[in-house]
């Protein structure tokens, strides 16, 4: 069942070509990877699919409905959620008030503080998220840790599809693996992921389809059947620039 | 695992909470600042005594909280000092001269200072200019506004007789009267500055827009990113610290039933160094209402103090400079150790 669809979708910033002729789907319980070198025109697609940016040609379906989103909260409203690599959460407060920030619980005029405690282990739990203690501030988590919090979150507040806004970049091997096993657990939840990353060894293992970005447009979409990670990773960067580098950098 | 994860909860124990409160240190100055002067002046640990350092740290603690605030929202108010003026001004002006009651006059000043509070959120929120830079335009302007007008209406730089004017007897007894607690009066400005400083604690702890302010000032591009109205909390945050202006520049002409046109400039950095004493960053998104109180407590006690001994005035600036130093430096260990990661 296809949640999100783009059909030679584009977005140009005064004479700049940001993005041109993008076709994708994502459907339930499906991992889209999203790859490309900087500039590919990532940041441009998932800032359409997620409300930042309106696009200006092509057509944007959700559940088959054609949308054009004015705002990130319009997006939220259709379960279209997005986690920034960058401002996921503010680091001086406790992971419960980030986890519920913007979307807290109500108890007459004030916040239900018990509740949002409560909640946040428990949802941190089912994620399968070790967390020590849901009141330490979220300064004190690992980059790992916050990205999972962030992505718990977004399944706790009703998101049918996640877009990861480069999860992993910043992260060692081994944090790295916590995300994308994070990732698998909300795919196994039902939620349709789009996971954008330049790493084509993060995205291969998780990943059902791939779809690679060049200076803005589309290379083609793959099923994880017609590609292995060295074809992935050899279109990524052009394949025919790396055997150049690889004759540059040869020992003489 | 939920043992495990329970276990190490455990560990982390007491003292780690308590240091993580961002007043923390203030409860330390506190007692070291009270303990010093307590021991060396009999009549600084009397009732009277109590009773009469209490009655700056009320009003400056009023400021202080609704500035902590502020600054916990990542914005100062330069302008919250002499804003206290201007709201006297009108009051005392508009009942002298111009045949007011109280009440109404005070609605008057309660709005024109809602409107610079409104004023300077805007201007903030709009222009993403610092708000340092806008608040100190607000504040050369008022200080201009309240001498100028004061002299074109009265020719002098001050306005007074509000004794006479209808209404006062009432309106003094709620804002600036006394209480009597075991035979020592206390002033009315007391409770109020409890009030306020339970009403922020609250809001700040127990309340949505309490999580947001400590969001928009912890960082407002990810507060936005969830849905937090950035804009709105800061705007409601610059009128809060308005609205406080407000209360202590009513009980302050009441009180002395007249209003010098340059008064409560200079204020503006107390307040900030109040609440910085009670644990707020300067950076924003870290700090408490109570502790603000309590660094207003510490003022107040300084400044008696030192007149209580018998020293000459001068040394509170010394003092006052000396504990800002103090607290920013426990301050940041504090939060270096609240924030120290653990793996």
């Amino acid at each position: 069942m296809t949640i999100l669809e783009t059909r030679g979708i584009g977005k140009t910033f005064g004479s700049v070509l940001a993005l041109r002729e993008v076709s994708m789907s994502v459907a339930a319980g499906q991992v889209l990877c999203v790859l490309g070198d900087n500039g590919a025109g990532k940041s441009t697609l998932i800032k359409i699919l997620s409300g930042v940016h309106r696009h200006d040609a092509g057509t944007y379906l959700v559940d088959g409905q054609e949308v054009s989103f004015a705002s990130p909260r319009e997006a939220l409203d259709r379960g279209i959620a997005t986690v920034y690599q960058d401002l996921a959460m503010i680091p001086l407060m406790s992971v419960w008030r980030n986890f519920f920030l913007g979307s807290e619980p109500r108890k007459g005029l004030g916040f239900d503080v018990a509740k949002a405690r409560r909640v946040a282990r428990e949802e941190l739990r089912a994620m399968g998220i070790d967390i020590r203690d849901v009141d330490q501030p979220v300064g004190t988590l690992s980059g790992g840790e916050r990205q999972s919090v962030a992505i718990a979150r977004a399944v706790y507040f009703g998101a049918r599809v996640l877009i990861l806004d480069e999860p992993t970049s910043a992260l060692g091997v081994k944090q790295a693996g916590v995300v994308l096993r994070y990732i698998a657990r909300a795919r196994d939840r039902g939620l349709g992921v789009v996971f954008i990353t330049h790493n084509p060894h993060h995205a291969f293992p998780v990943g059902d389809r791939f779809l690679l970005l060049n200076r803005g447009t589309s290379m083609g979409e793959y099923g994880k059947d017609d590609i292995t990670a060295q074809e992935l990773t050899a279109l990524m960067a052009g394949g025919a620039e790396l055997e150049e580098l690889a004759h540059e950098l040869r020992r003489e | 695992m939920t043992v495990a994860a329970d276990e190490r909860v455990a560990r982390v124990g007491m003292a780690r909470r308590l240091l993580i409160r961002p007043e923390l240190g203030a409860v330390v100055g506190l007692v070291v600042v009270f303990v010093f002067f307590a021991a060396q002046s009999p009549v600084f640990r009397s009732p009277d005594g109590i009773a009469n350092w209490l009655d700056p740290a009320a009003t400056l603690g009023i400021m202080a909280v609704a500035v902590a605030l502020l600054m916990i929202g990542g914005e100062f108010d330069l302008s919250a000092g002499v804003l206290t003026g201007t709201s006297g001004l009108i009051l005392v002006t508009l009942a002298t001269r111009f045949g007011f009651n109280v009440w109404p006059a005070m609605l008057v000043g309660l709005v024109v200072a809602l409107a610079v509070g409104l004023a300077n959120g805007l201007v903030v929120t709009r222009t993403r200019l610092p708000s340092f830079i806008v608040t100190l335009g607000t504040f050369l302007m008022l200080q201009g506004v309240n001498l100028g007008v004061t002299k074109a209406i009265t020719g002098t730089v001050q306005v007074s007789g509000l004794r006479r004017a209808e209404g006062f007897e009432v309106a003094n007894a709620v804002f600036a009267g006394t209480i009597d607690v075991g035979g020592t009066s206390f002033r009315v400005a007391i409770l109020w500055w409890i009030v306020v400083t339970a009403v922020a604690t609250w809001v700040l702890m127990r309340s949505r827009a309490g999580n947001w302010i400590f969001a928009v000032g912890g960082n407002e591009q990810a507060a936005r990113a969830v849905g937090v109205p950035a804009a709105r909390t800061k705007i409601a945050l610059f009128m809060t610290t308005a609205f406080a202006a407000w209360l202590v520049g009513s009980i302050l002409a009441l009180r002395y039933t007249s209003v010098q046109a340059n008064i409560g400039i200079g204020q503006e950095f107390i307040y900030i160094i109040a609440a910085v004493i009670g644990g707020c960053l300067l950076t924003g998104g870290y700090g408490s209402a109570i502790g603000a109180a309590i660094g207003a407590v510490i003022f107040g006690m300084a400044d008696k103090g030192i007149v209580f001994l018998g020293w000459d005035a001068d040394w509170f600036k010394f003092f006052l400079g000396a504990m800002l130093l103090l607290a920013t430096l426990a301050n940041r260990l504090v939060r270096r150790y609240a924030e120290e990661v653990r793996h």
